[in-house]
């Protein structure tokens, strides 16, 4: 074919090559993509017809799911966004889909694209058609009300069995997920699939490109590591290696627990597809959208919006103090974890010590020429010896309970605040169309004096098209406003349960450890009393 | 300076109870209050001595060369020398003996004084009796190191530490203490390593502790309420955990950690005292040698020599030989109340800790 449908469609704002470009699946005319004239999102369609120029028009409802394609095999890299994170380039996910590749065709094909895992649309929200204006209808969303009111949650989710798939550099971990549940939504009771680190990113990839942008706090997938996979992949079984599986397997067991717990990603068929398939597709272009990823993209567009200085006139007190609320306690929050990091650290050299210290002990009870003192001391060094493997599991208790508990919800800030600035943008657009709208009418009044009968109607339909959208623009601002006071109230409530059980898990090692202390304490003290 | 009377009765104070009750800081001085109490029953004696003032009395214990094979006496340890804002290196030398607010220099600076006043030959200086009894301080200048002083370190004294022993008892004493005083010190400096690290733990649980308390919110929402209420009952437990690691380490100090100190400076002491037999030894066989190559004209000079030297040598044998087998006992009996008290301390913590811990649990489970 002679030209490239993909660098022949411009945007008809910015009449340029568009950044990147990002697909529906559900709606195969339905595309957002950035223009880096004004580093926003935009939404619409495009006719497509292979091998003619096609123009992205703005149109139709800003927020259907959507998939990443990138522009990247005509000339230089453009995605600058997303280049500069070094991670990106190693991540365990397979690359973005190139322009030559053989799956480009059937993207621009109307049908869905099953090469590219498809992102299957919620159901309760999302009604996928184009111009459909009703989307976010007020009964969908109450019937959500009504059953975040169910308090008992009777799921249970356990990630385990780490088991090392394939060898070298292509290798990677597959985990054992296992569901229990007695929740109707699911077939069987128990159940369990097999899925690796990459399927977490694509789901995570998934919610948030459909749900960050309309104000749901989607949780964050665990952090990728290039050192940590690396050792693993090259078969370092070390105890470095073992931990960081351990870390992995516990960040994603948390992840998936948070994910059902969100009582409208629970019902997200991508989240039940996760669960419950015994074929998962494999997950493509996770490093783009990648929670990293995608965070930064989102605070990029954040930064950026800021820069250009959006004074939004709050009418609304809650969001600025809310706001203000989540700025400090992502001070605090980080704050504390570094203090807990502390204090894994003497724990950790605590035990070490203890270790060294029993050792000396008993070179001391094998120099010792008195009979009863060096078996005294024999059993010093073995006492010492079992309280450094409780001060080692302490300092498990200490990182694995606290110190993670705190990183999830510093991140799980960052997504909050995500949530705001999305409504920030919504409400710039919303404005953005209003000034246009405005523009227009001006000109139209202007066109009256003149005797040109097409170009007035022209102005009319075009009036007529954006009074809708502004009318959209504002049900879309009302609506993410709406939806981030529920998820913050949510967010709070779930917060202050999390802590808690995490916090009782805590004190019951407390006693345990003590309590295993007196044990021995107990044991050694006739042998001291004995040595003479 | 008063003048000191060698031979003289034991000191007029019992020496089983002598007590150090309070430490002084002025400046850069410590300045230690030593209570002891008077044979007679009559009431005590309260004195105010410095570190020169041990230096003194050591100085004249050592100094006692008419008491016959007193160089065969293990000399009880005095602590290194405090230093007020010691530094590292300081801080290193005194080990155990530098934590706290003094009071490990403070009891092991007793240990010394009762051990000196209980000892048999040491008793009966009358530096002792000053020491301990003088209203004014004893004579304060500045002491010549002798010869009992840092031995080990005299240069061509070193390779006589080798020297080959005539009596088995004597050698295997000698083997033994060269294998056990290089463990004790290593256990010794393992240990505070562990006292050392329990205390940054404490003071880490106080970073958090405090930290968790600028995450209390204002405010009429009951969430953000029950938050605060949870993150002031979280600073709560790490007081208690805070509580418990400090307690934890002072046991290890006052117990065991005082005991391996004391263990570790005792087992110096026998190997100087070894040390000095050693090279009487030396001096003796020397002495021999010399009295059979003597010509005509020198030697009954030289049998003079020899006989003196083999009678000293035979006095330091005959009071080495008392003071290792007392020694022996008493390290064992000091070991034991040591590990005894150590565990019982650590048992006591570890109840307290356990019953404070489960009524934070308690607490957090009772939360709505």
């Amino acid at each position: 074919m002679e030209s490239d449908p993909i660098t022949a469609v411009k945007c008809q704002e910015h009449s340029e090559a568009p950044q990147k470009l990002l697909r529906s699946s559900s709606c195969s005319l339905q595309w957002m993509w950035f223009c880096s004239s004004d580093l926003d999102l935009h939404t619409g369609s495009v006719c497509v017809v292979l091998h003619q120029k096609e123009f992205l028009t703005e149109s139709g409802p800003a927020s259907l799911p959507a998939e990443d394609i990138s522009t990247n095999s005509n000339g230089p890299k453009q995605d600058s966004l997303f280049d500069d994170d070094p991670e990106d380039l190693f991540a365990e996910a397979t690359e973005e889909v190139s322009l030559d590749s053989p799956e480009r065709e059937v993207l621009l094909s109307d049908g869905p694209s099953p090469a590219i895992t498809p992102i299957t649309p919620p159901t309760s929200v999302i009604t996928p058609c184009i111009g459909h204006d009703d989307m976010f209808t007020h009964s969908s969303f109450d019937e959500i009300e009504e059953e975040e009111v169910d308090d008992s949650f009777d799921m249970n989710i356990s990630v385990s069995d780490p088991e090392k798939v394939g060898d070298g550099m292509n290798a990677y971990m597959a985990y054992k997920v296992t569901i229990k549940t007695s929740i109707s939504l699911f077939k069987r009771e128990e159940f369990s699939v097999r899925r690796r680190f990459s399927d977490f990113l694509g789901l995570h990839s998934k919610l948030a490109s459909k749900y960050l942008h309309i104000g749901f706090i989607v949780p964050p997938a665990p952090e990728k590591s290039i050192v940590g996979m690396t050792k693993v992949k090259v078969g370092k079984e070390d105890q470095s290696s073992n931990e960081f599986v351990e870390k992995r397997r516990s960040a994603l067991e948390r992840y998936l627990m948070r994910t059902v717990k969100h009582p409208v990603l629970l019902k997200d068929p991508d989240v039940l597809q996760f669960l419950e398939s015994s074929d998962l597709p494999r997950a493509v272009s996770t490093q783009a959208l990648s929670s990293a990823g995608l965070l930064r993209m989102v605070n990029k567009a954040a930064e950026a919006v800021n820069k250009m200085t959006i004074k939004m006139n709050e009418s609304d007190a809650w969001f600025e103090e809310k706001q203000q609320h989540f700025e400090n306690l992502d001070v605090q929050l980080r704050k504390l974890h570094a203090s807990v990091e502390s204090l894994v650290c003497h724990r950790k050299e605590l035990s070490v010590n203890t270790a060294q210290f029993a050792k000396s002990a008993a070179m001391l009870g094998n120099s010792e020429d008195h009979t009863a003192l060096s078996r005294a001391l024999s059993q010093l060094a073995e006492v010492e010896e079992k309280i450094d493997q409780l001060h080692q599991d302490q300092a498990n208790a200490d990182f694995y309970v606290f110190s993670e508990l705190l990183g999830d919800y510093v991140r799980l800030i960052t997504a909050v605040k995500g949530v705001f600035d999305h409504r920030m943008k919504t409400w710039q657009k919303w404005q953005d169309t209003q000034m246009l709208l405005q523009k227009k009418r001006e000109a139209e009044a202007k066109l009256q004096f003149t005797n040109k009968p097409d170009k007035l109607q022209q102005a009319k339909d075009e009036i007529q098209e954006l009074e809708g959208k502004v009318q959209q623009g504002e049900r879309e601002f009302e609506q993410i406003s709406k939806t981030i006071r529920k998820e913050v109230s949510r967010f709070e409530k779930e917060r202050v349960k999390d802590f808690k059980t995490i916090i009782i898990k805590y004190l019951e090692s407390l006693v345990q450890t003590q309590q295993q202390l007196i044990k021995y304490w107990d044991a050694f003290l006739p042998e001291a009393k004995a040595i003479s | 300076m008063e003048e000191v009377q060698e031979g003289a009765s034991a000191p007029s104070v019992h020496g089983h109870n002598i007590k150090v009750t309070e430490v002084v800081i002025d400046g850069d001085t410590l300045t230690f209050l030593i209570v002891s109490q008077k044979l007679s029953g009559t009431g005590e004696y309260h004195v105010y001595r410095i570190y020169e003032d041990l230096e003194w009395l050591q100085h004249h214990l050592f100094s006692q060369e008419d008491v016959p094979g007193i160089q065969g006496v293990i000399f009880p340890p005095i602590p290194a020398k405090p230093q007020v804002n010691a530094s590292a290196k300081v801080m290193k030398q005194l080990g155990f003996l530098g934590l706290g607010e003094w009071q490990p220099y403070c009891k092991a600076l007793e240990s010394f004084l009762r051990q000196v006043a209980s000892h048999s030959v040491l008793k009966k200086s009358k530096a002792v009796e000053i020491f301990l009894t003088s209203a004014d301080p004893p004579g304060r200048q500045r002491v010549r190191k002798n010869i009992f002083n840092r031995l080990s370190q005299a240069v061509g004294e070193m390779r006589k530490e080798g020297h080959k022993d005539v009596d088995e008892f004597f050698q295997a004493a000698r083997d033994q203490n060269l294998i056990i005083t290089g463990c004790t010190k290593s256990a010794t400096e393992r240990f505070l390593d562990v006292v050392l690290t329990e205390q940054k733990i404490a003071v880490a649980c106080g970073h958090f502790s405090a930290a968790l308390h600028l995450c209390v919110e204002a405010g009429e929402d009951p969430d953000k309420q029950a938050f605060s209420s949870i993150c002031v009952k979280l600073s709560e437990v790490f007081e208690s955990i805070k509580k418990n690691m400090m307690s934890t380490a002072e046991n290890n100090v006052s117990t065991l950690g005082l005991g391996l100190d004391l263990e570790s400076r005792y087992q110096e002491a026998e190997k100087e005292m070894l040390f000095r037999r050693t090279c009487k030894l030396a001096e003796l066989e020397t002495a021999r040698r010399n009295a059979e190559k003597a010509k005509p004209v020198k030697k009954a000079a030289m049998e003079e020599v020899k006989k003196a030297a083999e009678t000293e040598f035979n006095h330091i044998c005959g009071v080495a030989k008392q003071e290792i087998a007392r020694y022996e006992a008493a390290r064992v009996q000091m070991l034991q109340q040591a590990l005894v008290q150590w565990c019982e301390k650590q048992l006591l913590t570890a109840r307290e800790s356990a019953d404070q811990f489960d009524q934070c649990l308690q607490g957090f489970r009772g939360m709505a």
